[in-house]
């Protein structure tokens, strides 16, 4: 009985193991395809991938990232920030996100500086 | 001599390894930033003139006008109104033209071209015309419902001691050249340009924004800067600011893409 148990348990983590690698892998494809669209300048297209990407495996830090980039060159501002938080969050010690969001701070910062009465 | 070959083609092996595997791309990017002011029931803009002061060296009113108009001739769909910078110290303090509609409060300190402004304070019994909205709305009046800008320019020297940080050539024994960084006590001078522009609605004479902006630098002692290139110096970062107020302004710049 407890070798039954264990083999189901073994198949299990087995199969989510396979399901997570699936979900990684088809979400890179996503990240791949909208950075090379992005690079022929159809920021649309990208961000309709990243974001698949990151419905895909919400987990993916890269997916969050360029997301934000995207936002960010969209103007959407308030979303950019979101995605750069998200991206942190799943990877806080990359200094790539870091820096882009860092980057866009300092514009965020710097057209709300002013003050109105 | 075979294991230098080998450790050069190894070398280059995990160079083109690295470039096949690149998991980052720097791309380009334009930030849009969106105007802070909605101008679009305007059609013309009227930099009508500021309240300014600080140095003599520079005419901060007339200098300020003129850089502005400029600015938004180049960089905006309002049609820019060319007409004479209003005296507004006069004005304000009740001696001008439109004196009369400086209110009560205006109290006719100093006589014309010895009005001394040189801090934030010496402002203040001038700051009481922004809030006039029958004399803005005549001027409003006058040139067809414009959006008018006007404000205060404080334009100050200013000098600062302390430990600076700069880079210096140092030569070596072998006569090899390199950039070393130094730190130094240093005596610096520069300027303050503290702008406050208050955007005003032509039709009604009502304030409808305002923003105050803030920028200084400072130079080596012996470098005498003039105060008039500093002071453009400082309207360069405050310019696309003031701009972005009135129209949605591209910001470039680039950012990196992660596999």
């Amino acid at each position: 009985m407890p070798m039954r148990l264990l083999s189901v348990v073994v198949l299990l983590t087995a199969f989510a193991g396979s399901a997570y690698a699936d979900a990684r892998a088809d979400a890179k494809a996503q990240v791949e395809f909208g950075i090379s669209v992005a690079q022929r300048g159809l920021w649309k297209e990208a961000i309709y991938r990243w974001e698949r990407a990151t419905q895909i495996d919400p987990t993916y830090a890269a997916g969050f990232n360029n997301l934000a980039v995207a936002y960010e060159h969209e103007g959407m501002l308030d979303k950019a920030a979101e995605a750069y938080e998200r991206a942190l969050k799943l990877e806080p010690n990359n200094t790539l996100v870091r820096q882009n969001f860092e980057l866009f701070k300092e514009i965020h910062d710097r057209t709300n500086q002013s003050q109105t009465p | 001599m075979t294991g230098r070959i080998s450790l050069k083609l190894l070398s280059c092996v995990l160079a083109v390894g690295v470039a096949g595997c690149a998991s980052f791309y720097e791309i380009p990017i334009e930030t849009p930033i969106a105007a802070k002011l909605d101008v679009s029931s305007f059609q013309r803009v009227f930099i009508a003139g500021f309240i300014a002061g600080g140095t003599d060296d520079v005419d901060g009113n007339l200098e300020t006008v003129r850089l502005l108009r400029s600015q938004l001739r180049m960089k905006s769909n309002l049609r820019v109104v060319d007409a004479d910078v209003l005296p507004l110290v006069d004005v304000a303090s009740g001696r001008g033209p439109e004196g009369q509609a400086a209110g009560p409060g205006a109290e006719p300190a100093q006589t014309p071209g010895t009005v001394e402004i040189r801090n934030e304070k010496d402002l203040q019994p001038y700051e009481h015309i922004f809030a006039d909205a029958d004399y803005w709305k005549r001027i409003g009046e006058e040139y067809q419902n414009p959006l008018i800008v006007t404000g205060t320019v404080l334009f100050t020297p200013h000098s600062q001691s302390g430990m600076v940080q700069r880079e210096t050539e140092v030569i070596d024994r072998l006569g090899r050249r390199y950039i070393e960084p130094v730190r130094e006590y240093m005596e610096r001078k520069g300027f303050i340009l503290q702008e406050k522009f208050i955007f005003i609605d032509g039709r009604s004479g009502a304030q409808i924004h305002s923003e105050s902006l803030r920028e200084e630098r400072l130079y080596n002692q012996n470098d005498n800067t003039p105060a008039l290139s500093s002071y453009f110096e400082l309207m360069d970062e405050i310019i696309p600011r003031f701009l972005s107020t009135l129209s949605t302004q591209r910001v470039r710049g680039s950012r990196v893409l992660i596999k």
